[in-house]
C-alpha cells in the first residue's frame, strides 16, 4: 500500500515547551490509523503539526511529494488534508449550512461534494438553516466531520469524534469512520476509547512523550492486551 | 422658540450625530469583533480621512460637489492604505497580541497625529458642503445636506450589514471572528482578513469624516471626541455586534443632541453618557447586544 501522508523527525512545540520530539509516524493509503497513548503524550499536536497550527521547528509532513511543514497553515487544507478538532469546534454563531459552506469554499466541488456529504449525515438536511450551537451533541460532531468532508479530502485528521456522545451516536460516528475508509479515505484517529480503536483501526501507533514508540497492526493490539495496558494505563 | 421645534431640532441634530458616530463605532466594532484588537487610533484615522477631504477638496476648481466627491472616494482609500501598511508593520509583528497592540496602536495615534500637525497645521479648515439645500420642516427649514449625512450613514451600514451577513467575504470574516485557529484548518488566510477587516474599519472613519467635515472643520486633533464616544458606544452595545452599536450609536447621538440642543449643556450630555457606561459595565459587562467570552 502506498503513503498518504510521512512524518518523518518532527519537532514541535507550544511556545517554548517542545511537545514533539523527532516524531516519526506513516501513514498508508486508505488505512484508518489510530494514535494511542496518555493524555499529554502528543496525539493531538502530531495533528496540529501537520495542519501547520503549532510551530515545528525540525522535521517534515510529506505528502503527494509536498513538504507540509513549508506550507502556511491556510494552505494545507488545500493540499487534501481535512481536520476535525477536539471539542468540535464548530463556528457556533453560523448556520450549519454556512458552517458547511466554509468546508466547500476550501476545496470542494460545490453542490455534488455538499449532496454526496450531506448524504453520509442525512439529519444535517433538517437543520441547514440551525444554528450549529444549537445542535445536539452528537449532530455538531456529524456537522464537524460533514464540515471537513467538504473539503474533499483524501486524508482526514479525527481528534476524538465519540468523547462526549450517547452510544447511538458514536455508533453513528463509527459507521462513518468505515464508510470513508470504503471510498478510500486515508485517516488518522485520535482516540481515548480502546474498543473503538480496535473495531475501527487498521493499525494502531503507540504515543508516549511526544514520540511514536511502535506501530502495530490492530490484530496484534487484539491478540496482546499488554500494549494497551503499557501505553495506556488501562486493560 | 417652543418646545415642540426645539425638540425636533434637537432630535435632528441628534440624528446627524448618531449617524456619524454609528460609521465611527462601526469601524472600531469591526476591528475588535474580528481581531480582538482595541485600536486606540481609530480616531486618528477618522482625523486622517478628515484631513484628505480638506486637502483633495481643495485640490478641485469649480464646483464644491466636485472636491467633495473625489474626497469621499479617495479619502477612506487612502486611510485604508494607511491602515493595511500599520496593520502589516506592526499589528502583525505583535501576533496580534491584544495587550501589546494597545500599546502600539497609542503610538500610532501620536505618529499619525504628528505627521498631520507637520503636514497639514494646527488650523482647523472647513470644507465646503456640495449643495446647500434647505428642506422644510414642520417649523423650520433644515440643512439638506445633513439630512443627505443621515442617509449615506444608513447606506453604508446596511452595505456593511449585507456585506456581513450575505457575502462570502462577510462568511469568511464571521468564521475567522468566532474561531481563529479553526479558521486556518479550512484555508482561510486569516493575516489577509485581518488586513482587510483592519483597513474596512479605518474607512468607515475615515468615510464618517468626509460626511461630517462640512458641517464642522478639520483639524489635526479632532480625532479624540469621536475615540471616546466610539468606546462609550461599543461598550454600551457590546464589542463586536453591529446591532449594539447602532442602538448605543442613536441611543448617545440623540441624547448628546437633545441635551445639548434643550439644555444647552453638551458636558451635560457627555456625564450621562459616562454613566451610562459605568452602569452598563457594572450590571452588564459584554454590553447591551455583546455575549460572553467563552
Amino acid at each position: 500500500m502506498a503513503d498518504a501522508l510521512t512524518i518523518s523527525g518532527l519537532d514541535a512545540y507550544y511556545g517554548e515547551v517542545q511537545v514533539l520530539r523527532g516524531f516519526e509516524l506513516t501513514l498508508k493509503k486508505g488505512e484508518v490509523l489510530c494514535l494511542l497513548g496518555r493524555n499529554g503524550a502528543g496525539k493531538t499536536t502530531a495533528l496540529k503539526s501537520i495542519m501547520g497550527l503549532v510551530s515545528v521547528r525540525a522535521g517534515h509532513i510529506i505528502k503527494d511529494g509536498k513538504d507540509l511543514t513549508k506550507l502556511p497553515a491556510h494552505e494545507v487544507p488545500k493540499t487534501g488534508v481535512a481536520y476535525v478538532p477536539q471539542g468540535r469546534r464548530l463556528f457556533a454563531e453560523l448556520t450549519v449550512a454556512e458552517n458547511l459552506e466554509i468546508g466547500l469554499m476550501t476545496r470542494g466541488k460545490g453542490d455534488v461534494t455538499r449532496e454526496s456529504v450531506l448524504g453520509l449525515f442525512p439529519v444535517l438536511r433538517e437543520r441547514l438553516s440551525q444554528r450549529s450551537g444549537t445542535l445536539s451533541g452528537g449532530e455538531q460532531q456529524m456537522l464537524a466531520m460533514a464540515r471537513a468532508l467538504c473539503i474533499e479530502p483524501d486524508v482526514l485528521l479525527l481528534d476524538e469524534p465519540t468523547e462526549g456522545l450517547m452510544p447511538s451516536m458514536i455508533a453513528r460516528i463509527r459507521e462513518a469512520v468505515a464508510e470513508l475508509r470504503q471510498r478510500g479515505v486515508s485517516t488518522i484517529l485520535v482516540e481515548q476509547r480502546v474498543d473503538a480503536v480496535l473495531s475501527l483501526a487498521d493499525r494502531v501507533a503507540f504515543i508516549e512523550n511526544g514520540q511514536n514508540r511502535e506501530t502495530v497492526p490492530v490484530e496484534d493490539v487484539r491478540a496482546d492486551p499488554d500494549y494497551v495496558r503499557r501505553y495506556v494505563g488501562v486493560s | 422658540m417652543s418646545f415642540g421645534p426645539m425638540f425636533l431640532l434637537a432630535t435632528m441634530e441628534g440624528l446627524v450625530m448618531a449617524a456619524v458616530l454609528a460609521l465611527t463605532a462601526l469601524g472600531l466594532s469591526l476591528v475588535f469583533g474580528v481581531m480582538r484588537i482595541v485600536n486606540v487610533a481609530h480616531g486618528e484615522m477618522f482625523m486622517l480621512g478628515a484631513v484628505l477631504a480638506w486637502a483633495i477638496s481643495t485640490a478641485f476648481a469649480g464646483h464644491p460637489s466636485i472636491g467633495f466627491v473625489a474626497a469621499l472616494l479617495v479619502a477612506p482609500l487612502v486611510v485604508g492604505g494607511v491602515a493595511m501598511l500599520s496593520e502589516r508593520l506592526v499589528l502583525r509583528q505583535l501576533n496580534y497580541d491584544p495587550e501589546a497592540t494597545i500599546v502600539a496602536t497609542i503610538g500610532l495615534l501620536y505618529i499619525i497625529q504628528q505627521l498631520a500637525l507637520t503636514f497639514y497645521g494646527a488650523d482647523a479648515r472647513p470644507v465646503q458642503a456640495p449643495f446647500n439645500v434647505r428642506v422644510q420642516l414642520p417649523w423650520f427649514g433644515y440643512s439638506g445636506y445633513k439630512l443627505f449625512v443621515i442617509f449615506a450613514a444608513i447606506v453604508l451600514m446596511l452595505a456593511t450589514w449585507f456585506v456581513l451577513t450575505r457575502t462570502k467575504i462577510g462568511l469568511i470574516m464571521r468564521a475567522t471572528q468566532y474561531d481563529r485557529e479553526t479558521a486556518l484548518a479550512f484555508g482561510i488566510p486569516v493575516d489577509r482578513v485581518y488586513a482587510g477587516v483592519f483597513a474596512l474599519g479605518a474607512m468607515l472613519a475615515a468615510t464618517a469624516a468626509v460626511l461630517v467635515v462640512p458641517i464642522q472643520q478639520a483639524h489635526y486633533l479632532m480625532g479624540r471626541d469621536p475615540l471616546l464616544l466610539s468606546f462609550i458606544v461599543v461598550i454600551i452595545g457590546g464589542l463586536g455586534s453591529l446591532r449594539g452599536t447602532i442602538i448605543a450609536a442613536l441611543l448617545i447621538g440623540l441624547s448628546d443632541g437633545i441635551i445639548s440642543t434643550l439644555y444647552f449643556s453638551p458636558t451635560l450630555a457627555k456625564m450621562l453618557a459616562t454613566l451610562l457606561v459605568a452602569m452598563v459595565l457594572v450590571f452588564r459587562p459584554q454590553g447591551l447586544f455583546g455575549t460572553v467570552a467563552k
